[in-house]
């Protein structure tokens, strides 16, 4: 059996006397994709500030590479190969995209004691590193902010993946996409595994977490509600158990109530 | 998704169109340099015999210069999001300060010029560091140092020299080679031109060098563009506009002394009202109000504009009671022409691409 490269065990997490976490535990491997899956609520942003430094567990412990690890902040666990992409990106919309790619981390030469910006190295890497992953940049000038909200997901992931990210941890990078933004976002992340990283996918559409899923972890009102491997479910028990499964059945019911109470109303 | 298909087919047809004179009009720089090629066209016609000549082009270099200088160090600092409305009054109070030492408390001049550095410094950093900690508009609070520098100018050269100017700066020591170093006439052509022209050459190409070329340029772009993810990426956001405001202060300074080494004298109204004319050549250049966008050459062409507007105006015969008139009109053309070349070169203008990821 594999180590995983990363890992949660029996983490609460207590803001005040709300518990966000409880005994949560989770498994990520390297060369996976692992699904965090949940509702609005279930816990999903604060494991994910928990497995990238921003906040400590009440309890619990973390392990990163097979020791036990707390990061001190995000920047700590960016140093250490695990990096996170937000929904907003940190990517800045004015600038081109080999700016953003490279930014903070900017490709120098030196002429005697003056250092300088690369700045062909930088253009000809991101045309390189977007190709890798199926992306065709005509102009590295583009500002990021005339492109579109798909090839910007594009760009901050292999960005984080260029720079050696073990693990790659996507806060719902499909949320604010259509369907064929959506599709290109999902073909990267296939492609990141395939290179080897441990992806988190933070998501609450199960019909963009089933296909590049390796497995899925649900979550609800803080607890694990199921640890499954993609051949231990099929993608309609995982949407059943998202939406909430029985729930979902009473839920139901009661519109249904409503909607003939309506209909009596209006007869 | 049949809309997502068409976005998608435009895109692409508009990759195909991309031509040298596309690539030409999508620099940030073409609004001021139509600009410019306006205003020169409509003085040597006015004015031709002065104008299109050695002696025409060194007496507009002469103001554009000192403004040139300002115009670069301001766009810097409203590429990286911030204003400073303490920049034309700072041009004053470090020429009283070095001419305050110099001429009452016996300083060599070299001595107070170092003293109004200092002094330049600290309020660079006092404006910075009040920026970051209160979150306050940079517009508020360097409107509130450009009130306490204006009052203090006045009332210390009163106090001091029970007048309103500092005078005999010339019969200080060291002040010779102060004025060779700082602002002096060269003989080149035939015509006098003044060396603050070479300073502002060599100011320009090393801003510009530094913002195109160094990481430090990306820095200010990003701290501009969006402070939070500039943070996020590991860049010193509030170190980069400390320093932006700093360096606002120095090129105050520098132009303070180049006045005073020049002039013999300072004057405490000096500079005051100045401030926006830096910004407004700031913004001919193609800097956005909103940060994040502009250009060191664009700043420098905006400050050509102003320099011949100031001579031509002279050179035609008008009463220069109109300058600010005709300064408020080229300007609003100036910038109107470089609204409408940015637009009509940028399928999504930035603004607009910034409108748009806000949105979202």
């Amino acid at each position: 059996m594999r180590e995983p490269i990363l890992e949660v065990r029996n983490v609460t997490k207590l803001f005040g006397s709300v518990i966000a976490l409880s005994g949560v535990s989770a498994k990520v491997y390297p060369g996976e994709v692992t699904c965090l899956l949940g509702d609005n609520g279930a816990g999903k942003s604060t494991l994910v500030k928990i497995l990238c430094g921003v906040h400590q567990p009440t309890e619990g412990e973390c392990f990163f590479e097979g020791r036990p690890l707390r990061f001190a902040s995000p920047r700590d666990a960016l140093a250490r190969g695990v990096a996170t992409v937000y929904q907003d990106l940190s990517l800045i919309p004015l600038m081109p995209v080999w700016r953003n790619f490279f930014l903070g981390v900017e490709p120098e030469k030196r002429l005697g004691p003056i250092r300088y910006y690369d700045v062909a190295a930088a253009k000809r890497i991101v045309r390189e590193e977007l190709g890798k992953m199926g992306i065709d940049l005509r102009d590295p000038d583009q500002p990021v902010g005339t492109m579109s909200g798909g090839e910007r997901q594009c760009i901050a992931i292999s960005r984080a993946v260029y720079f050696g990210a073990k693990v790659l941890i996507l806060d719902e990078p499909t949320a604010s996409l259509g369907v064929k933004q959506a599709g290109i976002v999902l073909h990267y992340i296939v492609r990141a595994k395939q290179r080897g990283v441990g992806v988190v996918l933070i998501t609450h559409n199960p019909n963009h977490a089933y296909p590049v899923g390796d497995h899925f972890v649900i979550l609800r009102r803080g607890r694990v509600l199921g640890d499954y491997r993609k051949d231990e479910i099929s993608q309609q028990d995982l949407v059943s158990l998202m939406a909430g499964g029985e729930d979902l059945v009473k839920l139901q019911q009661e519109l249904q109530e409503l909607l003939d109470r309506g209909a009596n109303a209006a007869g | 998704m049949t809309n997502g298909l068409k976005v998608g087919t435009r895109r692409d047809e508009r990759l195909a169109q991309a031509s040298p004179l596309r690539g030409l009009l999508r620099r940030v720089e073409i609004g001021a340099l139509i600009g410019a090629a306006v205003v020169w066209t409509f003085f040597a016609i006015v004015t031709p015999r002065n104008w299109v000549s050695v002696t025409g082009l060194a007496r507009i270099m002469d103001p554009a210069s000192t403004l040139g200088i300002m115009a670069v160090a301001v766009a810097l600092l409203m590429i990286g999001g911030e204003f400073d409305l303490s920049t034309g009054v700072m041009t004053g109070t470090t020429g009283l300060i070095a001419g305050l030492l110099g001429t009452r408390m016996g300083w060599p001049l070299w001595l107070g010029i170092l003293a109004a550095l200092a002094f330049a410094l600290a309020v660079g950093y006092l404006n910075g560091v009040m920026v970051i900690r209160t979150g306050l508009p940079s517009f508020i609070v360097t409107l509130a140092t450009f009130f306490v520098l204006r009052g203090a100018n006045v009332g210390i050269t009163r106090l001091v020299t029970e007048q309103v100017y500092v005078g005999g700066i010339d019969q200080v020591p060291g002040f010779d080679t102060a004025r060779a170093f700082f602002n002096t006439g060269i003989m080149f052509l035939g015509v006098e031109w003044r060396s603050s022209i070479l300073w502002w050459v060599a100011i320009a190409a090393i801003a510009s060098w530094v913002l195109l070329r160094t990481r430090y340029g990306s820095w200010i772009f990003a701290t501009g563009g969006d402070a939070n993810a500039a943070r996020n990426a590991g860049v010193p956001a509030s170190r980069v506009k400390i320093a932006l405001f700093m360096a606002t202060a120095v090129a105050a300074w520098l132009v303070g002394t180049m006045n005073i080494v020049r002039l013999r004298s300072a004057v405490a109204s000096q500079g005051i009202g100045q401030e926006f004319i830096f910004i407004i050549a700031a913004t001919i250049g193609g800097c956005l109000m909103t940060g994040g966008y502009g250009s060191v050459l664009g700043a420098s062409i905006g400050a050509v504009i102003f320099g011949m507007a100031q001579v031509g105006i002279v050179f035609a015969g008008w009463d220069t009671d109109w300058f600010y008139t005709f300064l408020g009109i080229m300007l609003l053309a100036a910038v109107l022409v470089n609204n409408y070349t940015r637009k009509r070169a940028e399928e999504i203008s930035v603004a607009v691409a910034k409108a748009r990821t806000e949105e979202e």
